[in-house]
């Protein structure tokens, strides 16, 4: 059987191949400044935010549910952030980890905003988390003032353009928040219980599942993740944005998901395909930038790629397409049909 | 009985709750008026501003400008801001209409849209000023002038800096651009001044252009993506904004090589960002976008109201600061 990640992971190959075409240097890594530096290093560190987010996003969606409010929770986490350091000066850690106190607050009370809503209330997610994603904004901009707030307090800036071990600490960040997940999701119970609720609410709770436990422990998983992603934006450049941070995240993370082939349907999820998503709609801006295509038609190229991708993922078009190419044999049984 | 009761202080409680909601509804454009303070000699005009908002450190600017100057000149001020919205702002100049003001001055929120309104001033017989953005309609007849920077201007001035710092330099010189929001007027604008100028020195070549949107972070990532195709070979960054030429330091200095001097760099606005990077050495020269324009936008007012011909299109006096006189200047700054 061949598996789901096959298509995926074919693109995202062929998206870095592609750079080498251009730039045969693309895959080297070289160390510069005692640090490991190269465009893959860079695809990495620039796409934690939305990594992070995405990771998040994967456990919502396979509850059939979705979090429209996780770019505003990334602009309100990095301006709660600046603002707790903004006063500071240099030397003490103190206020960083006053930081990052505020962060972890400020976003575990969105999910909990979240969460009660879609399951205490039962208010439809793409509803609920609509009103945080207006109002997350602007509150972000309370915060800030309206205006860009800048950090002078250098470790700050060490959560997202730092470094451990010669390689960005952001990607750590990523690696042990997906190593909980993973964890939480695969070695414990939790997973299955969330794929359950994806599947069929009711028939869950009937059968035992505290289904309004596990959904608001998504939502408060999905805040605290875009909370994290948020401040790593807001640290890498030292800086917040409660305009412009984390803007369009939720469709970016939506469609790493998806990407990564987990169905908007709930129930069945894959973190490892979400990673992989995640990656190629990194790779693929990156690769944008860095062979020069116009910037009128970025979003185009981008479109056009990630219609390829879907495409490539549909077992329905694969056998339209490919089948012309094949010599007709009996048929089959039908591959590829998903639990949901 | 009871039931008739309850539906009664229903409806009280909805209609209170629709007439409290209508309230706050109207308030949006509302007009506040500031004492001019007396007048001299000159007659006391009355003018009406209608803002598009306090979005960024540069409209606050821009605000404050515009009020101090009507006040010093002995002017009466009505302020609205409209938020955003351009319902806001159509409201705001029919109550400056009704007012029967002197003079309007707007900042329009779009461009398209404000015929009507418009042309009820012009019926009432007041002038209209435009101030920083323009409006699309044919009749030009509907406003006096549009005083406002002159970004094809703005980007001349960066060329002609960079042609001057390179007129000694031997072989090409590499430069990479960070352009600004795709299709707003200050990215196309600044993009087609500036090539304008570099097209007449063939050895200055711009290999890389992309969009940074006008922030930080994008300025950043793509001057990341920049510095690892192209890398040493850069000499040159033109950024549209100041943000963006901030976060593209951040980039280069993470690199590894130093910005201001291996990589010269060109920023447009002169907020107070920039001054910090000059005075830090990390920027080189910042083109201003002057928000400080209120004591202009008076003088040509008191012109028009005393029978002077004006042009339709006046552009906002503005300089350039290089890093030199970055770190004296620095404390001035207002925005």
């Amino acid at each position: 059987m061949k598996s789901k990640l096959f298509w995926p992971l074919m693109i995202l190959v062929l998206i870095l191949l592609i750079n080498l075409f251009f730039d045969r240097s693309f895959f080297a890594i070289e160390v510069k400044n005692g640090y490991l530096t190269g465009s893959l290093v860079d695809i990495l560190n620039r796409g934690a935010p939305l990594l992070l987010v995405a990771i998040g996003m994967t456990l919502v969606i396979a509850t059939k549910g979705v979090d429209l409010g996780v770019g505003s929770v990334m602009a309100m986490a990095g301006a709660a952030g600046a603002m707790a350091v903004s006063g500071a000066s240099e030397g003490g850690l103190v206020p960083l980890f006053t930081a990052i106190a505020f962060v972890i607050g400020i976003s575990l009370l969105s999910g909990v905003w979240n969460g009660v809503l879609v399951s205490r209330i039962g208010v439809q997610p793409i509803v609920a988390t609509l009103i945080l994603m207006v109002a997350g904004r602007g509150i972000a901009q309370l915060i800030t003032d309206g205006q860009i707030m800048t950090v002078y307090y250098e470790p700050y800036t060490f959560i997202g353009g730092g470094h451990l071990a010669m390689l960005p600490f952001s990607f750590f960040i990523v690696a042990a928040v997906l190593a909980i997940a993973a964890f939480m999701t695969r070695k414990t119970a939790v997973g299955l219980f969330i794929e359950s609720v994806g599947t069929n609410p009711e028939a869950s709770r009937l059968s035992g599942i505290n289904s309004k436990n596990i959904l608001l422990m998504v939502y408060i998983f999905s805040g605290l993740c875009a909370g994290i992603g948020g401040l790593i934006l807001s640290s890498n450049v030292a800086s917040a944005d409660g305009n412009n941070a984390g803007l369009w995240y939720e469709l970016d993370a939506i469609l790493a998901v998806v990407i990564g082939g987990t169905s908007l349907n709930g129930g069945r999820f894959s973190l490892r395909g979400t990673v992989i998503g995640a990656l190629i709609i990194q790779s693929l801006t990156t690769t944008i930038y860095s062979i020069g295509i116009a910037p009128e038609i970025n979003l185009v190229v981008k479109a056009i790629v990630v219609l390829i991708v879907c495409l490539l993922q549909s077992a329905e078009f694969r056998k339209k397409v490919f089948g012309i190419f094949t010599i007709k044999r009996p048929e089959k049984k039908k591959e590829g049909v998903s639990l949901s | 009985m009871k039931k008739v009761l309850r539906a009664k202080m229903l409806l009280l409680v909805v209609t209170s709750v629709l007439l409290l909601l209508s309230a706050c509804g109207s308030s949006g454009g509302q007009t506040a008026t500031s004492d001019g303070g007396s007048a001299g000699d000159k007659e006391k005009l009355v003018i009406g501003f209608s803002q598009v908002g306090a979005e960024s450190e540069w409209r606050t600017a821009n605000t404050k400008s515009m009020q101090d100057a009507i006040k010093e000149a002995g002017h009466e001020l009505k302020f609205s801001d409209a938020q955003q919205k351009q319902e806001n702002q159509i409201k705001a100049i029919r109550s400056f209409i009704a007012q029967k003001v002197d003079a309007i001055v707007f900042s329009p929120v779009v461009e398209t849209g404000f015929e009507t309104v418009l042309k009820e001033a012009k019926d009432a017989g007041i002038p209209v000023f435009l101030a920083d953005r323009a409006v699309d309609i044919e009749d030009d007849s509907l406003w006096v002038t549009f005083l406002g920077s002159d970004f094809v201007e703005e980007g001349r001035k960066a060329a002609n800096w960079l042609v001057e710092e390179t007129k000694d330099a031997e072989g090409d010189v590499n430069i990479v651009e960070l352009q600004g929001t795709v299709g707003s007027a200050p990215a196309i604008d600044r993009k087609e001044g500036f090539e304008e100028v570099i097209a007449d020195h063939p050895n200055l070549k711009i290999i890389k252009s992309q969009t940074g949107d006008f922030t930080r972070a994008k300025g950043k990532e793509v001057m990341e993506a920049f510095l690892k195709s192209d890398g040493e070979n850069i000499d040159v960054l033109y950024a549209h904004n100041d943000d963006m030429a901030i976060g593209a330091i951040q980039a280069i200095e993470e690199y590894g090589l130093k910005p201001g001097e291996d990589i010269k760099i060109i920023g447009v606005d002169a907020v107070k960002g920039a001054f910090e990077a000059m005075a830090a050495g990390k920027m080189n020269v910042t083109v201003e976008c002057n928000p400080l324009f209120g004591p202009q936008m008076v003088d040509l007012i008191e012109a028009h109201l005393a029978g002077e011909e004006i042009e339709k299109r006046v552009a906002v006096e503005e300089s350039m600061y290089t890093m030199d006189q970055a770190e004296e200047l620095l404390p001035t700054r207002e925005y």
